[in-house]
C-alpha cells in the first residue's frame, strides 16, 4: 500500500493535484464555515456557475479559464456583498442571474467553438490536469484571502452571530459582507479548480456543513471542518489513482457519506437533550 | 449630572413619513424607563435613533452628554430580531464569546480576561444552566437570556431591550422582568425597555415613555398611562382602566385593548 502511494507520488500530476487539492479544502473548510453560519449557501452556489460564464468566455478575451472565472465571480461576489442580505438571501434574484449567466456562458462556447470536453472539464473539474504555473496561481490566492479572512474573522463572526447588536456596535455589516463575498467568489473559483464548478458546493459546503452539526464552538468547528476537508480531497485523489474513476466522483461521495453518517448520529443526539 | 439619555425636540423621518415630531425626554442615570405604545408608532426606530443607527431630521440626541454613535461602546442592546442558527451545533457560551470583543480585528481568541467577562454576562443573565447546550435547542425564554448575556458585556451604563417579552409565557416575561430589575440593582445600569403590555413591569420601572400618534410623553406610570394623556396622544378617545392591580388600556370605540396585543 505505502509502496503503492510511492509510486503514484512520483507522477508530477499526482503531487500538484494534490497540492492544489490542500490548498483548495483549506480555504474551502475555513470560508464554508462561514457560508454556514451566515446561511448563504445559495449563493456560494450560485457563484460558481456565474463563474462557467468567466471561464468560457475568457478565451474570447486571451484570458485563462482561471482568470476570465476570477473576474466575473468577484465582481457578482462584490454586486451581492453590496446589495446586502436582501440579495443574499433572495432565492429569486440569485436564482434568475444564475440562469442567465449560464445562458451567456453557453454562447461564449458556442463561439469560442469550445468542445465538449473544455466545458466538461471546467463543470466536472479536472484536478490531474493542474500545471504548476497554477498551482503557483492558487497558492497566491489562497494566501491572500485566507489572509484577509482571518484578519476580518473576529468581527465577521460577530456580525454573524448577531448582526443587529454588531451594527448598534459600530461594526460596517455592509463592508463585511463585501470582503466575506469577494473572498467567497476567490475560494469558489479555487474550489473549482478541483471539483469542478457543479461540485464546488462540496468542498466549501460539505466539510463545514458537518462540522458544525456537531462540533459545539467556533475553534473546535473550524478545525474539525479543515480535517474533513483534507480526508476527503486526500482520499478522493487516492482512490482516483487506485480505480482510475474521477477524483470529483471520489471527493463529493466520500463527503455525501460522511454527512449522512453525521446526519443520523445528530437526529439521534439532539433527540436526547 | 449629565442625563443618561438626553432628547430634546427630536424628530424622524422615514421614506418621506414622519415618524416621530418633537420628542423630548431626559432620563436620569439608574432610571428604569418603561416604552409603549402600538405597532409600528416608532419605539424600535426611537431606540435607533439613540444608537445612532437611525439618524435625526431635528433635534438631538445625547448618551451621557456624547452624540449617538459616539458612545455606543456603553450601550448594551438586545435586538428585536433573534439569532436563528438552527442545525449548528453551537453552544449558547460560545455565542456570548463571540460578541464579547467583536469589534477588534483578527482572529476569534478570547484572552482569561475576555472569558471571565463571558462568564460574568452569563450569570448576570441567568444563563448558567444553559450556557453548554447548543443553542438551537433552547427553549424563547432562554434563547431570549443568551442575547440578553451578549447585551450585558462589556459592563455597559445604558441597556435597550427590545421588546426581550415577546412571544415568551406569562412565567418566562415574569422571570425576564425579574432578572432585568436585579441586573438594574447589582450594576446601578440605565434601562430602557420596550414593550407591548405595561402590567408586567409595573412593579419595577421608574418612569413611562409612551409613543403613539408620532408623539411621545415621559412621566410617571399614573401620570402618563390616564385616559386623559393616551386620549390626547392617539387623538381619538381612549379609555384606561385599572382593576386588581392590572392597567387596562381599551380604546372607547370598539374593544380593541393594548393589553391584549400580544402579536
Amino acid at each position: 500500500m505505502i509502496e503503492q502511494i510511492h509510486y503514484y507520488l512520483s507522477y508530477d500530476f499526482v503531487r500538484n493535484a494534490l497540492i492544489a487539492g490542500t490548498l483548495a479544502a483549506i480555504l474551502g473548510a475555513v470560508v464554508g464555515y462561514f457560508v454556514v453560519i451566515r446561511k448563504v449557501s445559495f449563493a456560494a452556489h450560485s457563484l460558481a456557475h456565474i463563474g462557467f460564464t468567466g471561464a468560457t468566455g475568457a478565451v474570447l478575451f486571451a484570458l485563462s479559464p482561471l482568470e476570465g472565472m476570477l473576474i466575473i465571480s468577484a465582481a457578482a461576489g462584490l454586486m451581492m456583498g453590496a446589495y446586502g442580505n436582501r440579495l443574499q438571501r433572495s432565492d429569486m434574484a440569485i436564482g434568475m442571474t444564475l440562469s442567465i449567466c449560464l445562458g451567456v456562458g453557453t454562447l461564449f462556447l458556442a463561439v469560442s467553438k469550445g468542445f465538449a470536453g473544455q466545458a466538461t472539464a471546467i463543470l466536472f473539474g479536472n484536478i490531474f490536469g493542474v500545471s504548476h504555473h497554477q498551482i503557483i496561481q492558487t497558492l497566491i490566492l489562497s494566501a491572500m484571502s485566507l489572509g484577509t479572512l482571518l484578519f476580518f474573522s473576529r468581527k465577521l463572526l460577530f456580525a454573524s452571530v448577531q448582526p443587529d447588536l454588531a451594527e448598534a456596535r459600530g461594526i460596517s455589516l455592509s463592508t463585511l459582507a463585501v470582503v466575506f463575498m469577494v473572498i467567497l467568489a476567490i475560494s469558489v473559483t479555487l474550489a473549482s479548480q478541483v471539483v469542478g464548478i457543479l461540485l464546488v458546493f462540496t468542498l466549501i459546503i460539505g466539510p463545514a456543513g458537518i462540522a458544525t452539526r456537531f462540533c459545539r464552538n467556533f475553534w473546535s468547528g473550524l478545525i474539525t471542518s479543515v480535517a474533513i476537508g483534507l480526508f476527503a480531497v486526500w482520499t478522493g485523489i487516492l482512490l482516483a489513482c487506485i480505480t482510475s474513476w474521477p477524483p470529483s466522483f471520489w471527493i463529493t461521495t466520500i463527503l455525501f457519506v460522511l454527512y449522512l453518517i453525521n446526519e443520523t448520529m445528530c437526529r439521534l443526539i439532539f433527540r436526547m437533550e | 449630572m449629565t442625563s443618561a439619555v438626553s432628547i430634546t425636540n427630536a424628530g424622524v423621518r422615514l421614506g418621506g413619513r414622519d415618524i416621530l415630531r418633537e420628542v423630548n425626554a431626559e432620563i436620569a442615570p439608574g432610571e428604569f424607563v418603561g416604552v409603549f405604545g402600538p405597532n409600528g408608532a416608532g419605539k424600535s426606530t426611537l431606540m435607533k435613533c439613540i444608537l445612532g443607527l437611525t439618524p435625526l431630521c431635528s433635534g438631538t440626541i445625547s448618551i451621557f452628554g456624547e452624540p449617538p454613535g459616539r458612545a455606543n461602546n456603553t450601550i448594551g442592546y438586545l435586538p428585536q430580531s433573534r439569532a436563528s442558527l438552527e442545525g449548528t451545533a453551537l453552544t449558547a457560551r460560545s455565542l456570548v464569546s463571540a460578541v464579547e470583543g467583536g469589534n477588534r480585528w483578527g482572529l476569534p481568541w478570547n484572552t482569561r480576561a475576555a472569558r471571565a467577562e463571558v462568564e460574568r454576562a452569563i450569570e448576570l443573565a441567568g444563563t448558567e444552566e444553559c450556557a453548554d447546550r447548543p443553542f438551537s435547542v433552547l427553549s424563547g425564554g432562554e434563547k431570549q437570556r443568551v442575547a440578553l448575556a451578549q447585551a450585558l458585556l462589556g459592563k455597559p451604563r445604558l441597556l435597550i431591550l427590545d421588546e426581550p417579552l415577546a412571544s415568551l409565557d406569562p412565567r418566562n416575561q415574569m422571570r425576564m422582568v425579574e432578572c432585568i430589575a436585579k441586573i438594574k440593582a447589582t450594576t446601578g445600569a440605565t434601562i430602557l425597555f420596550i414593550a407591548h403590555d405595561v402590567n408586567p413591569l409595573l412593579g419595577v420601572m421608574d418612569r413611562v415613555i409612551y409613543i403613539a400618534g408620532g408623539g411621545a410623553v415621559i412621566g410617571s406610570t399614573d401620570e402618563i398611562i390616564s385616559s386623559a394623556v393616551l386620549s390626547k396622544l392617539y387623538g381619538t378617545e381612549i379609555n384606561v382602566v385599572r382593576a386588581e392591580g392590572k392597567i387596562f388600556i381599551v380604546a372607547a370605540e370598539g374593544n380593541v385593548t393594548e393589553a391584549a396585543h400580544h402579536d
